[in-house]
């Protein structure tokens, strides 16, 4: 057998490598088998880094469709109330670039809160139905009213209310929610400029 | 000689305390609005308990504590309640909150006080329920409520109870003062916080080696006493907790944790003077010791001065002069903030109101980029990487923050002070640390709403089901009806069944129809009302529209009646 | 000197020398310029360049076992030294899809990290360098091994080394013109000047 291969060269060429490709291929079919994989826990980690509003603003009815999305392989700028933080934060997991929100979705505003004009409202009940997060407490031909803590400010209530009772408020912030700001740089400096920040006395 | 540890870092900026001690602690005149706010320490706020224009007596508890991170405020003096609404406070931001506003009326007219001078026979608690209620918090600057930190650390067995009177930072000069005049009331105090750890084995009183009169007076008071007061090096900043238990005992406070986790507690040498006024005098916390100095004021001194004393009252018996003070700085130079105003009042962390002139503390000179020099890394006491945090906090790198311990940070300002290049280094570590807490609240709230919205669609999928077992029972019984033979007549019949089995009890139907009685007379009375007042506006549109409205609510309630005698029969 | 070693000592010394030399002194990055591509393309974050010179050291090793093992037993005698740069391909993308199948069952996220340089570890010159040069050198089985652990190595030292200064680079303030590919080829080109210092060590 192996006279046979050494003399006639191409025989020899063509048995080696097709034996080894099959060789491989066994190897490499049996490995396959041992290291299945089972299902993709990005999804969830990507539903981690999405905001939860459940606001549909990306297209897809919730947060977790979005995830599954974006593990196929979908655009991760679609969010608006995640905004560029969210972004950033789902490039930097999918180790891709991080790209700016797309407009075609919505605009990243400042956090809202549902509130209800209590006078106006005539207990319908089609703003409960359609809260993604059940923040509104109500029952039919009952007073309704937001749960300000719970409520995401995804704004689906707005739409079904037929008296237009609902109003976006932005979220104020109080002394207890005070952070303090980065430091503004200044550039182009020489070192002659020194009469730069002077806080003066009321 | 008991041996001290060296904490890595530090500084050593010029002390300008001779300034403040040339005269004793003063006593200023009653001012005459005092503006209390209802947080004025880390925890949550007060809540009043008097309303405007009540007449309240000098040391009477005007807002009670709201939970156990939360301490009671009292009236500094006697007088009138005149406001109780939201006031720009002394807080970095410059933003308002709730405060109680007291106009005095001279007059100091004390509550009855009830000191306990036999404290050693109430309980740990019952003493600490006393310093809760007297409204004593950390007077070092924190500003924790003192018998919550107590009350916290007695649950892990205390092994050292240390005193800290070092006040590292220049120009402050409120605890010495304090322990010169009066260091036997101060051991007074350290016995009380003994008592209320279950008597600690060892109890160190911590003091810088600039203070040699304070540390004689002390020596003095203690003179018979298990009490140690140990002489450290002056340094910036030894008077931070971490660093004082380091240089006295050697241990150091694991990442994240307190010093009761190690069996240690640090409390002020104030706070101890206001626990033995507040436990053995029964005074509650209405005055503090605060420096007033700088070289715009001609006169430096310390004075015992009314929580709610608005600044510039302060600044006017000191001979202020405004054109020569280039900022207002409630704290020390290292660690204080600017008052954007000198209307803001005095609360119970303010150790001291610093007014410098020009010369002293000149304008911060721009911000240069960073030179990599180092300098920083050699001065941070908690031997941290300052450069790499400003590094990471400029590009917002939240993982790397952490990764190096932004959190361990204390914002003693050492580095800030060192570098060459003036940048503002604890300002981007406090924004970082601000953005991390918001991002993790973000996360906590994200997650509840997930939450709510699974729960949510579980809800709807369990209501869809039960409607697809009913809607299969009801094919299944018309199935039944179509199959078997029976005439139209026995279908109506069952039908008929069904209905009345569904009926409610005469007694339900008894009570639903009382109620609608009820609802219906009330909106008789609701028209009647609105006829009244059409009648005397005297439109009469607006007349014969209510009295339309009047009719329909009383046929309403005929009707009702009607239908309930039927039930009742 | 070596003659007075015993033979276990020189053996020993023997190792050492090839590990150093493939390691520093004849690093594969830095002084031979091969496997450029993951070297600037897996280098942004840290943990992505850890996992990536884990995976690449893995077959490197077993590229340099087997790749021996397919000359010496079936190139060689049938005298096929033609068919080795094919033969070594197959040979590398064998062992590549294995440890692809490996890494996708032990560390999900590690493989969407490193998403496409994976497989591309199959184009990695420094792979098929490795297994040339070991065949013309003509050394033996455990030399071979040698110098492909050895390459490995050097490959994650450099990479790790050049990660961390990446991450460094991102965080620091660096002129709009050297941004991002520029500065890390400037500083690629600094640590060969580096490298360059070991030359003529052994």
């Amino acid at each position: 057998m192996i006279e046979l291969l050494t003399e006639n060269i191409m025989l020899a060429a063509l048995v080696s490598l097709v034996g080894l490709g099959v060789l491989f291929g066994g190897l490499l079919g049996y490995a396959a088998e041992k290291f299945k994989v089972e299902s993709d826990p990005i999804v969830e980690k990507l539903d981690e880094l999405l905001p939860q509003t459940q606001c549909g603003q990306c297209g897809f009815p919730g947060c977790k469709p979005y995830a599954q999305s974006i593990a196929d392989g979908d655009a991760i700028n679609k969010c608006p109330p995640g905004g560029q933080s969210t972004i950033n934060a789902i490039a930097k997991l999918l180790d891709v670039a991080a790209p700016s929100l797309d407009e075609e979705h919505g605009e990243e505003e400042i956090r809202t809160v549902a509130f209800i004009r209590e006078d106006e409202c005539i207990g319908c009940t089609k703003c409960i139905q359609a809260c993604p997060v059940d923040a509104i407490l109500g029952a039919a031909k009952l007073m309704h009213t937001v749960i300000a803590r719970e409520c995401t400010g995804c704004d689906l209530c707005v739409e079904p209310c037929p008296v237009d009772c609902i109003d976006m408020l932005p979220i104020e912030e109080d002394i207890e929610q005070w952070r303090w700001s980065i430091p503004k740089k200044q550039h182009r400096l020489i070192a002659t400029s020194s009469s730069a920040v002077h806080e003066t006395l009321t | 000689m008991r041996q001290l540890w060296e904490t890595p870092g530090g500084v050593h900026p010029p002390e300008n305390k001779v300034q403040s001690l040339k005269l004793g602690i003063g006593h200023l005149t009653i001012p005459q609005k005092l503006i209390l706010p209802l947080v004025q320490h880390i925890g949550d706020a007060a809540i009043p308990c008097v309303a405007i224009g009540d007449v309240v007596l000098k040391g009477q508890k005007i807002a009670s504590a709201s939970g156990d991170l939360s301490a009671p405020v009292h009236a500094p003096t006697s007088g009138v309640i005149s406001a109780i609404e939201d006031r720009p406070v002394a807080h970095p931001s410059g933003m308002s909150a709730l405060c109680i506003e007291v106009t005095s009326d001279g007059e100091e007219h004390w509550i009855d006080l009830h000191g306990h001078a036999e404290y050693k026979q109430l309980s740990p608690q019952e003493v600490s329920h006393l310093i809760a209620d007297a409204g004593v918090t950390g007077l070092g600057g924190a500003g924790f409520p003192s018998a919550a930190k107590l009350d916290n650390s007695r649950t892990r067995s205390i092994d050292t109870l240390i005193i800290n009177a070092t006040e590292c930072e220049p120009y402050i000069t409120a605890d010495d003062i304090l322990i010169r005049e009066r260091a036997a009331e101060i051991i007074q105090g350290i016995d009380v916080i003994s008592h209320v750890l279950d008597m600690p084995r060892r109890v160190l009183i911590g003091i810088e080696n600039n203070k040699p009169e304070a540390i004689d007076a002390l020596r003095e008071a203690c003179k018979s006493m298990a009490i140690e007061v140990v002489a450290i090096p002056t340094k910036y900043p030894s008077g931070g907790e971490k660093q004082l238990i380091y240089i006295l005992t050697g241990q150091e406070i694991p990442s994240g944790q307190l010093p009761s986790d190690i069996g240690m507690v640090c409390v002020n040498s104030g706070t101890a003077f206001a626990i033995k006024r507040a436990v053995i005098d029964g005074q509650p916390l209405i005055s503090r010791i605060t420096t007033v100095t700088g070289g715009a004021c001609r006169i430096n001194r310390n004075y015992e001065v009314l929580i709610g004393t608005p600044v510039s009252h302060l600044l006017e018996e000191n001979k202020f002069i405004r054109k020569n003070c280039s900022r207002l700085i409630m704290g020390g130079p290292m660690m204080g903030f600017s008052l954007g105003s000198s209307d803001l009042s005095v609360v119970k962390t303010t150790t001291c109101i610093l007014a410098p002139s020009h010369s002293e503390i000149p304008e911060e000179d721009p911000q240069q980029p960073c030179i990599r020099c180092g300098l920083c890394a050699e001065a941070c006491p908690a031997s941290l990487l300052p450069q790499q945090l400003y590094w990471y906090a400029q590009s917002e790198d939240y993982e790397r923050l952490q990764a190096h311990n932004l959190f361990d940070c204390i914002e003693c300002g050492a580095c800030s002070y060192v570098c060459p290049s003036n940048i503002p280094l604890v300002q981007y570590y406090r924004s970082s640390k601000g953005n991390i807490i918001n991002s993790r609240n973000t996360k906590i709230s994200a997650a509840k709403a997930r939450e709510r919205f699974e729960f949510r669609q579980v809800r709807l999928d369990k209501a869809e089901q039960a409607r697809e077992v009913k809607r299969k029972a009801r094919r299944i019984t018309t199935e039944k009806a179509k199959t078997s033979n029976s005439s139209a007549a026995d279908i109506i019949n069952a039908a008929n069944l069904r209905a009345k089995a569904r009926q409610a009890s005469p007694d339900q139907q008894k009570a639903k129809l009382e109620r609608t009685l009820m609802a219906a007379k009330m909106r008789l009375e609701e028209a009647q009302e609105r006829l009244v007042e059409a009648i005397k506006s005297g439109s009469a549109e607006q007349q014969a529209q209510q009295h339309a409205s009047v009719e329909d609510a009383r046929q309403k309630v005929e009707q009702t009646k009607r239908r309930l005698e039927e039930v009742i029969q | 000197m070596v003659a007075g070693l015993s033979h276990y000592n020189k053996r020993m010394q023997e190792f050492a020398i090839i590990l150093v030399s493939s390691i520093l002194i004849n690093n594969y990055v830095l002084v031979q310029f091969l496997g450029l591509c993951p070297f600037m393309g897996v280098s942004k974050k840290l943990e992505s360049a850890i996992g990536m010179s884990a995976a690449t050291t893995f077959v490197l090793t077993l590229t340099a076992m087997a790749s021996y093992i397919v000359n010496e037993l079936i190139l060689m005698p049938l005298g096929l030294i033609y068919l080795r740069t094919i033969a070594f391909i197959l040979v590398i993308a064998a062992v590549v899809q294995f440890t692809k199948m490996f890494i996708e069952k032990t560390s999900p996220l590690l493989y969407r990290v490193l998403g496409v340089f994976l497989p591309l570890i199959t184009t990695n010159c420094a792979v098929l360098g490795v297994a040339l040069q070991n065949a013309n050198k003509d050394l033996n089985f455990m030399q071979s091994s040698l110098y492909g652990f050895g390459a490995g190595v050097g490959f994650s030292l450099v990479l790790i080394f050049f990660s961390a200064m990446r991450e460094r680079l991102a965080a620091a303030d660096i002129p709009q013109p050297f941004q991002g590919a520029a500065i890390a080829m400037i500083t690629a080109g600094l640590m060969s000047l580096a490298f360059m210092g070991f030359s003529g060590l052994v």
